[in-house]
């Protein structure tokens, strides 16, 4: 048992365990002391200083994210000496800042922003350094903006892709007053090894880091009466979007979202869930295929273990930093970009709407998908496939445009086709999510039974954030036609975070690991974690998305995706058959060696 | 009254010795204990600046159990206005070596780094022969405390200790939150004993001399002499060696050209003293502290510009992560040119004047900390200057 | 190979592969080639297992560490305050003046490259100034006129 120290907080004593600091402490005597470099999914920087306390018989202001409590410690979150010190560092901050706020994305919702109302600041007491400033606004990137005249250099972006993505494409550079935020040689981040994956975008305090919008250009299409403007929902989005209407997190609002879309004036609401399934088809015979060519016709070119690629940060980080590693990955298309090259094949002929007035748009928990949707192979279709990506929380944006009351709205229903969905798809949103979906549907597909596990539930490959899960499913009792796998144990792993994926690649490339199937998401805790999703974030955030996701997954009529009508029905209609020829034309790509330098 | 007067004094250049290395090879035969004891008993404080009791360093690093721990010799003297870490380098290196080895021997150290400013790399060539003697009679006396030295690249901020570890390890030099400290965690965040390179010489001193001996120098607070670098307005400028505690006016008597109006003590970041406080300031860590720098200016200098010409420093120098040091740096000093420009009313520079204070509370580090010394000091005393 | 990629190479086999030899490999390729190109950064990068970011990171933070091109030889006047009021100003007048270059620029024939500083340790000899690694102190415009001339002949 951890070491107790006792400390008084604004004459309230308090018992904690050695170790914490007095931020913590102070939190749980409910007393807020204001931070803005500090974030809990992060190490302590203690750079910004506005959580500055007073010690008694110290002289200088501790910071108390940084600040061990330490036995007899007398603290005063509020005294004279602290308001001025924090005015101070929030002003001299303000004066570094391009404090546009109107012509800001992040208005309303930024850390700064607050602050400095809290603090009623209007009164600017220094001088306005901005412009002397050169600061630089990086455009370039399809997913993700770059405004240095609005970063406070609080450096939670670079902790971010240093600690969580082990990218760190982000890094601190320059010292004095030219000291900045900036990627390799100051390029811009579409020429570096950034992967988009925007979990810097999540943690950015003020408007520095953003995601592209496109919002404009999604009105404009549904407000062209020549166009049919086709939207998509990822799962993760459906556990999430309350969050950036004013709901706690962790409300499935599915029913409402749809209706939202609707009364927006989309002309199709469908389901990326739809293509999630169908992925699982796909990735669950390749993965099959893949297993046969190895164990039957001892096939040594065949890359195992194979590694799942619906995660676009994902995609991006091995082209970058395992190009070597290529061959492993699934050669599927994300759901959104099979869905996309369906909707202008498929939807188009049995909809009879000619593909060039289709416009698609998806809704995504991720920035990432932005950029994937711009890659010059997702064209597969004959027209883009899909148009323009917005993120969670840009349709919140469009929600509140709208004037639409979300909470009181109906719940509705997806239109047809590609509307419906299963449990398994639901679960995509989480980690070992793909990983459950495909073992439900390739233990079947091999065996006949449904998979051993009570209510579908195959809990060991659950992912946790911040781990790597490994498991192993025993196949036994086998189809004759699957007999080469009678009694393999199919070794699984599970990772969330860039951070966690290259630990398991290391090891796979070094030849330390006999995996057969990897699982793979670029952001903690899986897509409701992802970058295009409501801010803030945390891990008690997560973890309630995390438990709604599962919640939605067992309210489902149908939990596995082969059993999904509409799967069924376009293998009948469309497909033909998995891995067949339409599918390798419009379900699956192919992937591009990139520098890691 | 021996503790008002300036004494010249000569035992960190002075050759204590006909036979190499000898000190070192006595205090080796030594206990721990005893050394750690003497150490205490002489009253030494750091020779940076900061002043802190260097057998308390040493015991908290011995005490902290650690597979690897570290002794470093910060020679990383970037302070405006001092050079006499550079003198004692050139003059007298075997003190210093011999300073870092005993301290290995007494905190169980396996390694010793000299970490050298960037902008003395020219003496590498010499310190490296010096190195080389070292190493052979480290050989001899069955010493196993390798010293290795390592090249700073201009950023003054790494004097900071952690910052410096932060450069070593292969980083920016950004000071680090502090606890933990050097002496639990520092470089490879492995107990570390980070001393000024005059603090080793001191050490040595105090083996050769004893603590009583060594103990006579000074005053109470300030114990033993102190290499003073001197420039500015005087006619002799350069290092002397002076007793510590000494009253500032017998300074500018001595080293003043007739026509001294102010001194600052400890560099940019630390304090001018105008003429009329002269008579009334002591030298030390009693009064006012210095690593050593002493710089002396006469009437015909505006303090306007020494003030900017610091500013501009820190400007620049800081490292840029913490809030109030990297945006304090540009106010300050962007707004003491608005006053003196008139774009700005006088009345701003008490606005100044708190953000200053605000500055040294809140400031992660020592470097941020202590703007405020030398802007206090000078707006405080040559206001007139700041605005007409 | 290139030849950076070479000498990266055996900087990283002198001093290790760890980050704790960064400092030292960027001191070293800036001891060959006066600067550290973008190439050579993703070399240091790529042998000691770092982000690019990382190195030019550490690289902008030190200010001997030029990531644009430099000359040959490399004045760095001192700028802090007692090399000022000793007749800096008139230190960088003579220098411009014989270079043909302000501070912060390099001459054509890329063997001189001018510029400011801060303290170097010789306040009681200022002005002073570095070439490259050597300084130089107690200048005077004559003084620096001999320097001067004695390095455009070298």
């Amino acid at each position: 048992m951890a070491k107790k120290i006792n400390l008084t907080i604004d004459g309230i004593n308090v018992t904690v365990d050695e170790g914490k600091t007095i931020l913590e402490a102070a939190r749980d005597l409910n007393i807020h002391i204001p931070t803005l470099c500090y974030h809990e999914d992060l190490c302590v920087a203690g750079n910004c200083r506005v959580c500055v306390v007073e010690q008694e018989k110290v002289k200088s202001l501790p910071a108390a994210c940084a600040m061990p409590v330490s036995e007899g410690m007398v603290i005063h979150t509020n005294s004279m000496k602290v308001r001025m010190a924090r005015k101070h560092i929030v002003e001299l901050l303000l004066s570094e800042h391009n404090a546009d706020c109107t012509k800001c994305y992040k208005n309303g919702n930024c850390e700064l922003q607050g602050l400095a109302s809290q603090m009623l600041t209007g009164d600017h007491l220094f001088l306005d350094l901005v412009p002397d400033k050169q600061y630089t606004i990086d455009m370039f990137n399809s997913a993700i903006i770059k405004d240095d005249s609005r970063c406070i250099r609080c450096q939670r972006c670079v902790r971010t892709c240093e600690e969580l993505q082990s990218v760190s494409a982000l890094g601190v550079a320059y010292k004095g007053d030219k000291m900045k935020i900036s990627t390799f040689f100051e390029n811009s981040m579409l020429e570096v090894v950034c992967t988009n994956c925007g979990q810097c975008v999540n943690r950015c305090p003020t408007g520095a880091l953003i995601e592209r919008n496109y919002i404009d250009q999604v009105w404009d299409a549904i407000y062209d009466p020549t166009k049919h403007v086709v939207v998509q929902t990822a799962p993760a989005v459906r556990i999430a979007l309350g969050e950036a209407l004013g709901m706690a997190p962790g409300n499935i609002v599915t029913g409402r979202m749809v209706a939202a879309l609707k009364r927006l004036g989309f002309d199709s609401v469908l389901d990326t869930d739809f293509t999630a399934d169908l992925t699982i088809i796909e990735e669950g015979h390749e993965l099959l295929t893949r297993l046969k060519k190895a164990l039957v016709d001892k096939d040594p070119n065949v890359a195992l273990p194979m590694a799942t690629s619906c995660s676009p940060g994902w995609i991006k980080f091995i082209e970058h930093t395992f190009p070597e590693l290529l061959p492993n990955l699934s050669t599927c298309k994300s759901p959104q970009q099979m869905f996309g090259a369906l909707v202008k094949t498929y939807f188009a002929q049995k909809r009879k709407i000619d593909p060039k007035n289709i416009v698609s748009v998806s809704i995504m928990p991720c920035t990432a998908k932005k950029f994937e949707a711009n890659r010059p192979e997702m064209r597969s279709s004959g027209y883009k496939d899909v148009d323009f990506v917005l993120t969670t929380r840009e349709l919140g944006i469009m929600i509140k445009q709208a004037g639409l009351e979300f909470e009181a709205l109906p719940e509705e229903k997806f239109d047809s086709i590609m509307g419906s969905s299963t449990g398994a798809a639901v679960i995509f949103g989480s980690t070992g999510g793909v990983m459950e979906a495909a073992l439900r549907t390739a233990y079947e597909i091999v065996t006949g039974r449904e998979v051993p596990f009570d209510g579908l539930n195959i809990t060991p490959v659950r992912g946790t954030e911040g781990e790597v899960r490994e498991a192993a499913i025993k196949i036994e009792k086998v189809k004759p036609e699957w007999s080469f796998l009678e009694g393999v144990e199919l070794k699984c792993v599970v990772a969330n975070g860039l951070a966690h994926a290259k630990t398991v690649m290391q090891n796979v490339r070094d030849g330390k690991a006999n995996y057969h199937f990897i699982e793979i998401m670029a952001c903690p805790g899986g897509c409701l974690g992802g970058g295009g999703q409501p801010i803030p974030t945390n891990k008690d955030i997560r973890s309630k998305r995390k438990m709604a996701i599962y919640e939605e997954d067992m309210g489902m009529p149908i939990r596995k995706s082969h059993e999904n009508p509409e799967v069924v029905a376009i293998y009948k209609d469309f497909l033909e058959k998995p891995l067949g020829h339409k599918s390798h034309e419009l379900l699956h790509t192919q992937y591009t060696p990139r520098k890691r330098y | 009254m021996s503790e008002q007067t300036l004494k010249r004094v000569d035992l960190i250049f002075g050759e204590y010795s006909n036979e190499k290395y000898k000190i070192l090879a006595d205090t080796m035969k030594r206990s721990n204990e005893d050394i750690l004891k003497d150490l205490l008993d002489s009253g030494l404080r750091g020779r940076g600046g900061a002043g802190f009791p260097t057998a308390m360093k040493w015991k908290f690093t011995a005490d902290t159990i650690s597979d690897e721990k570290f002794v470093i010799c910060n020679a990383d003297e970037g302070e405006p206005g001092t050079f006499k870490d550079r003198e004692i380098l050139l003059r007298v290196p075997r003190k210093v070596f011999s300073g870092m080895a005993i301290c290995g021997k007494v905190i169980g150290a396996s390694k010793g780094y000299m970490y050298l400013r960037g902008e003395y790399r020219f003496m590498l060539p010499e310190l490296m022969k010096e190195l080389d003697i070292y190493h052979e009679h480290a050989k001899n006396l069955g010493l196993n405390f390798p010293i290795e030295i390592r090249l700073g690249s201009g950023a003054y901020i790494c004097g900071e200790e952690s910052a410096l570890f932060e450069s070593m390890e292969g980083g920016r030099g950004e000071p680090r939150n502090k606890p933990p400290y050097p002496t639990t965690s520092g470089f490879m965040k492995k107990p570390t004993v980070i001393n000024n390179v005059e603090t080793f010489v001191n050490v040595l001193m105090i083996m050769r001399l004893g603590p009583n001996q060594y103990k006579k120098l000074g005053t109470t607070d300030s114990r033993g002499s102190k290499v003073f670098s001197v420039s500015g307005d005087t006619p002799i400028p350069g290092i002397y060696e002076l007793e510590l505690g000494m009253p500032l006016d017998r300074f500018v008597d001595e080293f003043g050209d007739g026509d001294t109006k102010a001194v600052q003590v400890g560099g940019a970041s630390g304090f001018c003293v105008p003429r009329k406080k002269f008579k009334d300031t002591v030298i030390g860590f009693e009064g006012v502290p210095t690593g050593g720098s002493m710089m002396i200016f006469n009437s015909s200098r505006s303090m306007y510009n020494v003030l900017h010409n610091y500013l501009k420093f820190f400007e620049e120098e800081s490292c840029g992560q913490c809030t109030p040091c990297r945006v304090g740096c540009q106010q300050l000093r962007k707004g003491i040119v608005a006053v003196k420009k008139g774009e700005k009313k006088a009345v701003y520079l008490d606005q100044l004047m708190k953000l200053s204070e605000s500055m040294k509370i809140t400031a992660k580090c020592g470097l941020g900390q202590s703007v405020a010394n030398s802007f206090s000091s000078i707006v405080n005393n040559f206001k007139e200057e700041m605005i007409y | 190979m290139n030849e950076c990629q070479e000498l990266v190479r055996e900087l990283a086999d002198k001093y290790g592969r760890n980050r704790t030899s960064l400092l030292p490999i960027l001191q070293g390729v800036i001891e060959k080639n006066n600067y550290l190109s973008d190439t050579c950064m993703t070399d240091i990068a790529k042998e000691l297992d770092l982000s690019a970011a990382q190195v030019f990171g550490t690289a902008t933070f030190y200010s001997f560490l030029d990531t644009v091109p430099r000359g040959k030889y490399i004045i760095r006047v001192c700028q802090t305050i007692t090399c000022d009021m000793h007749g800096k100003k008139m230190i960088i007048q003579t220098l411009e003046d014989m270079l043909k270059i302000k501070v912060g620029e390099t001459t054509p024939d890329k063997k001189f490259t001018l510029l400011e500083t801060n303290c170097l340790g010789w306040c009681h000899e200022g002005p002073a100034m570095l070439i490259n690694e050597q300084p130089f102190s107690g200048l005077t415009t004559e003084k620096v006129h001999d320097i001067i001339s004695e390095y455009i002949n070298k």
